[in-house]
This record gives structure tokens, sequence and C-alpha cells, in this order.
């Protein structure tokens, strides 16, 4: 998957958790998940364990400090893609 | 952690502790009890004549005993900064009434717990036995940094 199919493939989790529709719309590798699309910490938790299923891969603590926006997730993703 | 270091540890007081007594926790779930005692101020308007217990407390004592109570034991007992907690979702179905002086009894059972987030499937059952509450709830709970 490039990172294009990666935004495409992370709509759909992303999509029940946002409150802003605008920001969701305009969705980029530079969207901020809590200032962007104003998800909070505790929803964050659930679209990283959706990421976990989608992609049979295991984010940790570390990688969830990072998990701030649609860059990094995507970053994390495809290192972790990469490392199976 | 010894059961009784769990409630001295919860954030709460009068008129808002929603705990008696816990009677087992472990890594996969918790159980504990209250009694509504028949002069909680809120059944003097909920409802006037005709005391009920309000679902939003029996969501609250689902919420102090299921995700509080057992947040705390998850965290583990070197808890010296204090606790920062979150109720950040509820879906509880409500299937009986709840009258002043019955008991109740919690049993929360781990769905997750990570990255500070820990969320439960929660049971509230009276003394005969019966579910009266029963969903899932969801909190944010970490050390105080």
């Amino acid at each position: 998957m490039n990172r294009e199919e990666l935004i495409d493939a992370l709509k759909p989790i992303i999509a029940p958790y946002t409150t802003n529709d605008d920001a969701f719309g305009k969705l980029s590798e530079n969207t901020d998940f809590i200032h962007d699309l104003q998800i909070n910490s505790a929803n964050l938790v659930d679209i990283v364990l959706d990421i976990e299923e989608k992609f049979d891969i295991v984010i940790d603590n570390p990688d969830m400090e990072r998990m701030l926006n649609v860059k990094a997730a995507i970053d994390i993703i495809e290192s972790k893609l990469q490392m199976k | 952690m010894d059961l009784n270091d769990i409630i001295a540890k919860l954030p709460y007081g009068e008129p808002f502790l929603f705990v008696d007594e816990l009677v087992h926790v472990d890594e996969e779930g918790i159980i504990g009890n209250y009694t509504f005692n028949e002069n909680l101020d809120f059944y003097k308007g909920h409802f006037c004549g005709n005391p009920i217990t309000p679902g939003v407390i029996l969501t609250e004592v689902m919420a102090q005993i299921g995700l509080a109570c057992f947040g705390i034991y998850l965290l583990g007992s070197d808890l010296n900064n204090g606790i920062a907690m979150a109720l950040t979702s509820s879906e509880i179905q409500f299937l009986k009434p709840v009258y002043p002086k019955e008991k109740v009894t919690v049993f929360s059972d781990k769905i997750y717990f990570r990255f500070g987030k820990l969320k439960c499937a929660v049971t509230l059952k009276n003394e005969a036995g019966y579910e009266v509450c029963k969903g899932t709830l969801s909190g944010m709970i970490r050390r105080e940094l």
C-alpha cells in the first residue's frame, strides 16, 4: 500500500470518532487528530486499536505518543508493515 | 493490593462516594457493592413522593467500582502522587428500578486496558440476583505526574 492508499484505509477507521466534518472532508497527511478532527485521547485509543486490527500490527507506547496526526500514523503503519 | 487500600485511594468523598465494599479483584475484573441510604438527597426529588434511584447514579456506582477502583488496582500499589481519571463513555441499559435501602453489586470485566484507557463490560445486580443494569463503560486513568 502506498501512502495515498493508507490514507484511504484510515478514513473509515477515523470517521466514527471525528466531530469536525469539514476537517475530515479535507483529510490529508497534515491533519492533526486532536486539533483538526477534535478527537479526544480516549477515542484516539480506539482508533489505534482499530488500526492494529486492520493492519495486523502492534502499536507500543512510544508509537502511541507520536500518533498525533495522520502523517505520524502512516509513518508508523508503514514501518510496522515493512517489519512483517 | 489490599481491597480496603483501593477504596482509600479513591478521589471521591461524601456525598459522592458510591462504594461500600470490594469483595474481589484480579487482573481480569472486580466485584464490589453499595447500599443506597434512604436519606440520600436526590431521593427528595427523584421522584417527588416516589423515590427511585436515578440512572445516572446507578451508572456512577458502576463507574466508581467498575472503572475507578479497578483502574487503581491495575495501575499498581505504589501510587503516591494520586490518580487522574475521567469517565469517557457509557452505554448502559437500565432493566429494573432500584429503590432506597437496596444493596447492589457491581461485576466489571476488563475488555481492554491500553494506553491509559480502561474499557469494561459492567453488570449491576440487586440482592435477589437480578440484573438491574448492564453495558459498557470506558474511562481514562493514569498516575498523576
